[in-house]
């Protein structure tokens, strides 16, 4: 694991940009926090949701004819599509709603792109008896908008923002607004390894099940390391929670796959690293989309879970010292990825993770039959059905809504 | 009114009349940075004895709905910091006490220490950071220390005593204190959490103690000024901007507003 100082730092990345009003919330987070992970009746009650509540742990699914897509490389899928909920967001989701019971605040609120944070959140409110508020920029809720049906069903209160670019960006600021004005009663439940410190520590916590799972499992199945571990990367957490798993495991590659949207050379995309620079964005130093001004630039991406122009932090520290390589993917090889996942394996992803199984396809050409990766499987694709009819321009049928697809 | 060499002058001179100081605060560029210029001009005219020049941002997550708007148009305006640094030389020529207000991104994007130099000669005497605190803060306390700008902090009434300490320890010019937890904007009620924050922060420091967020009106900042050392007030200032039909009216609603405000921290 990427070790960080006492400020939340991943080398000059993390650390805190917040009103000072936030700071004592921070604080009082930090301590629950850790308090709660070598607490052993914390760790049982987590431990034991995500057995009988989650579904974990979940399989690592041989892909044999993916894998022949993927240039003859044995590729496995790491199944967080078969969570409850239907993504790993449930993973961070049920850590946090837990601590927000133990530091005795009532009600949580979220930010959400695609929707699958919120839901998870919704979801676990509901488990908890927690009040829960969503934020959601408009124009996700109209893509995603089984995931803003799921949620209100679930008893969440779900916000469209209507502000800026009116996508997963601006949900965040509109969270902090409120967390500002309700920190008393009101937990924050960041759905991303970014954002102020302990957050991208504790949210990667969290999900490391996801990688402590898949090293046991490969080693059962193959007696062997992969060569490459991939995953999709937005914020960031399903990437930083496969990858922990492997970080201290120097031969294993660690590859992220950024939204390339419309081709980078278009400008229209969310690729951080390539054409973003290190700068300050909600509450973390990492790379951001930004002018020469250090105005945010919109990012856009046909998945609205990795249409954000900031990332990890701790994906910044990686990418600088080498130790994770990180490549945009486009919306067009992205949604080619979905088809060839979902008629080679039956499985239908979700668009944002069809950008890491994009990327173990470009990766499995260079390694050939030799290779062994892992790819995150980080939700499944129910939501994006009207978005993927549309692309492939398939009639639905009669009574079929594609119309909310982008 | 003349421009004071210090903000500790702009204080001393308040002061000395028995008074609070009123602070206003405008976004440079909004509507347009000609109109803001004089927009700010009418404010000192009126009795604002110091002007926060607002630094536009994109993600300006501790503003409410009447700032957002405001920045939004000064930003699809084209306004950059360079256009917020001719406007801090324009006022400050015309007689204002000036400083700036900006996020954190557009400073460290602009080049730490390059702001600070520029921002002095512009004759700008200090800066107010909403999303800084002290810890992540150690180039830019270089840089300001180096060419003599003031770094004003906030406390909120969240702080602990030992936060606030912590936080006074690197401020210079005066304190700001955010008088609610919440966005700014203007609020019918301000509740006992301002008054409350000054009397915890008052024993750390012996710099002025200015309170801000909330305060729209003469009557809201006769009180502030009852215990603080400098009113705020900001939002009210945009939205009589927002609320007017031409610069023209935006002016007159911002002079009925300045003197109702100055009257206020004189009773």
């Amino acid at each position: 694991m990427t070790v960080t100082d006492a400020l939340g730092h991943f080398g000059p990345y993390g650390g805190r940009f917040v009103p000072e009003a936030l700071t004592a919330a921070l604080d009082q987070l930090d301590a629950a926090f850790r308090a709660a992970i070598v607490d052993e009746s914390f760790r049982a009650e987590l431990a034991g949701l995500e057995h009988d509540y989650t579904g974990r742990p979940n399989p690592l699914t041989l892909a044999r004819r993916f894998g022949a897509e993927c240039g003859g490389a044995t590729v496995y899928l790491k199944r967080e599509d078969l969570n409850h909920t239907g993504s790993h967001k449930i993973n961070n989701v049920l850590g946090q709603a837990l601590l927000t019971k133990r530091m005795g605040k009532t009600r949580v609120i979220a930010e959400t792109g695609a929707g699958q944070h919120g839901v998870a959140t919704a979801t676990a409110a509901a488990l908890m008896g927690l009040e829960c508020t969503v934020y959601m920029g408009e124009a996700d809720t109209k893509r995603q908008a089984l995931n803003v049906a799921r949620m209100r069903l679930l008893g969440a209160e779900v916000v469209p923002v209507t502000i800026g670019s009116r996508t997963l960006k601006d949900a965040i600021n509109e969270a902090m607004r409120d967390w500002v004005s309700s920190v008393e009663h009101t937990h924050y439940c960041l759905g991303t390894v970014t954002g102020p410190a302990p957050f991208p520590e504790m949210v990667r916590y969290f999900h490391s099940v996801i990688g402590r799972e898949a090293r046991e499992q490969i080693l059962a199945a193959e007696d062997r390391l992969p060569d490459a571990v991939a995953a999709c990367v937005g914020g960031g957490s399903n990437a930083m929670g496969l990858f922990s798993g492997f970080i201290n495991d120097e031969s294993v590659q660690l590859r992220g796959y950024e939204a390339g949207g419309q081709g980078v050379e278009t400008g229209k995309h969310a690729a951080r690293f390539a054409q973003g620079s290190p700068g300050v964005l909600h509450g973390a130093r990492t790379y951001v989309m930004q002018d020469e001004w250090g105005q945010t630039i919109e990012s856009h991406s046909i998945s609205a879970g990795l249409d954000y122009p900031g990332v990890g932090p701790e994906h910044a520290w990686l990418h600088d010292i080498g130790r994770a390589v990180y490549e945009a993917v486009t919306d067009t090889e992205a949604m080619d990825a979905f088809a060839v996942l979902c008629r080679t394996e039956g499985i239908i992803p979700a668009i944002e993770t069809a950008h890491g199984l994009a990327g173990a396809m470009r990766l499995g050409k260079q390694m050939g039959p030799g290779g062994l990766i892992i790819v995150n499987l980080s939700g499944r694709g129910d939501k994006d059905v009207a978005t993927a009819a549309r692309w492939f321009g398939m009639d639905l049928g009669a009574g079929v809504e594609v119309s909310e697809g982008r | 009114m003349t421009r004071h060499a210090s903000l500790a002058a702009a204080f001393a001179h308040a002061k000395s009349e028995n008074r609070a100081a009123l602070i206003g605060y405008l976004p440079a560029g909004f509507p347009t940075a000609a109109d803001s210029v004089r927009i700010i001009n009418q404010m000192v005219a009126s009795g604002c004895d110091i002007i926060e020049v607002g630094l536009p941002y994109s993600d300006p997550l501790m503003d409410g709905p009447a700032i957002q708007e405001a920045v939004d148009i000064a930003l699809r305006a084209g306004t950059t910091p360079e256009t917020v640094l001719e406007v801090v030389e324009q006022v400050a020529a015309a007689g204002a006490t000036a400083v700036v207000m900006s996020y954190w991104n557009p400073i460290e994007r602009y080049g730490v220490d390059r702001f600070a130099t520029r921002l002095a000669s512009a004759g700008g005497l200090g800066v107010i950071t909403p999303d800084l605190t002290p810890e992540e803060a150690g180039d830019w306390i270089v840089a300001t220390d180096a060419h003599g700008i003031e770094r004003i902090f906030l406390v909120a009434p969240s702080s602990t005593d030992a936060r606030i300490a912590k936080v006074i320890e690197s401020t210079s010019g005066f304190v700001y204190a955010a008088s609610t937890m919440g966005v700014t904007g203007a609020r019918t009620t301000l509740g006992s959490a301002a008054g409350e924050l000054v009397a915890r922060t008052r024993p750390a420091t012996d710099l002025p103690i200015c309170v801000g967020v909330g305060v729209s009106t003469g009557e809201q900042a006769a009180t502030v000024a009852s215990y603080a050392d400098g009113v705020i007030v900001g939002s009210a200032f945009v939205k009589r901007v927002l609320d007017a039909a031409t610069i023209d009216d935006a002016c007159i609603a911002i002079d009925a507003l300045t003197r109702e405000l100055a009257e206020g921290v004189r009773s």
